[in-house]
């Protein structure tokens, strides 16, 4: 791992001199993308507003257009103006396997950047920090996590909100029946459509499906946490030459200030396709993550 | 691409929990076999019935079998599973009221079951149907020119004989259903390939879960596979169609 990060260090530094070098002995996803001509976006179709489906079913997001800066990094470095970009939608149980198996170049969701997965997939630059908590109707009298004890709460398979809710069971001795939706519009119609009482994800998840609800009064977001967790791109493991490619260009971003227009155009501002605003300022976590890039792992 | 592979993993503890992976896949096997069993013994009555119905003189009875054949056949199964468990239920009220209170393990077996067994009841009709039809037309004539009535006939005559000759159509329709029980997953119920997928992400080994539930799925249809021949073997009339190889001359 050390080498490896010596290896990324030097890259990253001699990012300019050795652009010239890498267009001759490319590796890993780079010299995949140079010689199938085409970089594959993994997308996610309902996690508003980092990757999302407009109303004419084309992936858009605050991810998406970090990605797409990538994706213009890419083609200067490789000097293929008319690189084709292939859109594929992955969900949260496959997003990792679609990664490895080279069916998408790089994943653009709301993927938490986790110790666990890094072992098997890496990570760009922490683009987001989230707290996990729960959603519920505001006519249940739900106030806090506790509260949910003897309930039935829906959570998405496959995401990281799975674990954490049984360990939370676990050390707080409270019992919860756990129903699984397989994405997050459906974990949110089993709580919209009283078959669990509250919904367990990430809170900006959380606050997209509220956003987009019929009634968006009838719903309230827990102030509390089980884990704040850190969201970020996944890239295959062991590919250091676009690995470097990554956090240089979205570490570019956020160290110019540009980041800020693209988080007020998602968060702060009315959003395709209903022209909702999920009025989610900056957090002091995802402030820090800006000031400093890194891809530390939770 | 290389891929280091652990065959351990199955017998590593799952966070948060006493159990092993390997006891995680087990609970979905229980859950595969429950949906299957109860899919297929509905399925196989509800079939048999409205294949039977569809060979019937009487036309509302053929209509009604079309109808519920077209209806079930011609809708994806995933969209059906989608249907019984979310747009079903809100349109009947006391239904909904005992989901909302229910265990959802239960309200998620009960939609799995009742949608799997109606779309195979529909292809199970249509194989029933084409086994009556496969008899030579003598068969029910001379059913009834010896004064059976029409359900006599099928009971004494047409069926025994369309049941052995279907059996092995209704083998494969066996194997499908307990692969397309895995369809299930969408709606949260905990089979095999949903334990498989949570098995995955926690541990990212992908590989190794998929092998397994793979493995064990093989070994499920081989199974059915296996007892359904041996159904097939035990009933044989000697002489006749469907016979097997042990009469062959």
């Amino acid at each position: 791992m050390n080498k490896l990060s010596a290896l990324i260090a030097v890259l990253y530094a001699s990012a300019g001199i050795a652009t010239g070098a890498l267009a001759q002995d490319l590796t890993g996803t780079l010299k995949k993308i140079k010689e199938t001509g085409a970089i594959t976006v993994g997308h996610r179709e309902s996690s508003i507003p980092f990757s999302y489906l407009d109303d004419k079913q084309q992936p858009i997001g605050y991810a998406m257009d970090l990605c797409m800066k990538i994706v213009g990094a890419v083609k200067a470095e490789l000097k293929m103006p008319n690189l084709k970009v292939n859109l594929q939608p992955v969900t949260s149980g496959n997003r990792i396997p679609q990664l490895q198996a080279g069916n998408i170049d790089i994943e653009c969701g709301s993927t938490t950047n986790s110790v666990e997965r890094q072992k098997q997939v890496s990570f760009g630059p922490t683009y987001f920090v989230i707290n996990v908590t729960a959603a519920v109707k505001k006519a249940s009298g739900i106030k806090q996590l506790a509260d949910l004890n003897g309930k039935t709460v829906s959570t998405t398979s496959g995401t990281t909100s799975v674990p954490l809710l049984k360990q939370y069971e676990k050390t707080r001795s409270v019992a919860i029946r756990e129903i699984y939706g397989k994405d997050h519009a459906e974990s949110f119609l089993l709580l919209s459509q009283d078959r669990s009482a509250a919904f367990v994800m990430d809170d900006i998840l959380l606050a997209g499906q509220i956003a987009s609800a019929r009634n968006p009064g009838d719903f309230v977001i827990i102030p509390e946490s089980l884990r704040q967790e850190p969201y970020s791109m996944m890239l295959r493991r062991d590919d250091p030459q676009f690995k470097a490619l990554v956090d240089r260009t979205v570490g570019g971003v956020m160290k110019s200030g540009e980041i800020d227009a693209i988080y007020r155009k998602w968060f702060m501002s009315p959003i395709p396709p209903k022209g909702v605003n999920m009025n989610f300022p900056m957090t002091p976590a995802i402030k820090d993550a800006f000031a400093n890039p890194n891809d530390k792992g939770v | 691409m290389k891929f280091d592979l652990d065959w351990g993993v199955f017998f590593h503890e799952i966070p948060g929990g006493g159990d092993r992976y390997a006891d995680l896949l087990v609970s979905g096997v229980a859950w595969t076999l429950a949906v299957s069993a109860s899919a297929w013994v509905i399925a196989l009555v509800l079939g048999s019935v409205i294949g039977t119905i569809r060979t019937t003189d009487r036309p509302w009875m053929v209509s009604l079998g079309d109808a519920w054949v077209e209806l079930f056949r011609n809708i994806p199964l995933l969209v059906q599973m989608f249907l019984w468990y979310f747009v079903v239920p809100e349109f009947i009220a006391p239904l909904k009221r005992w989901l909302v209170q229910a265990d959802p393990a239960h309200a998620q077996f009960v939609a799995a079951v009742l949608c799997l067994a109606l779309f195979t009841s529909a292809r199970v009709a249509e194989q029933v149907r084409a086994g009556i039809q496969s008899l030579p037309r003598g068969q029910r004539l001379a059913g009834m020119a010896l004064g059976l009535t029409q359900p006599q006939v099928y009971r004494h005559v047409l069926l025994p004989m369309a049941f052995r000759i279907v059996i092995p159509p209704l083998t494969s329709e066996t194997m499908n259903l307990i692969k397309n029980s895995s369809i299930a997953l969408t709606i949260g119920l905990t089979e095999l390939t949903f334990r498989s997928r949570e098995m995955g992400e926690y541990t990212f080994r992908f590989f190794e879960a998929f092998s397994a539930a793979t493995l064990i799925y093989i070994a499920i249809a081989m199974t059915a596979n296996r007892a359904m021949a041996l159904i097939e073997k035990r009933t044989a009339v000697p002489g006749y169609i469907a016979g097997g190889r042990k009469q062959a001359p």
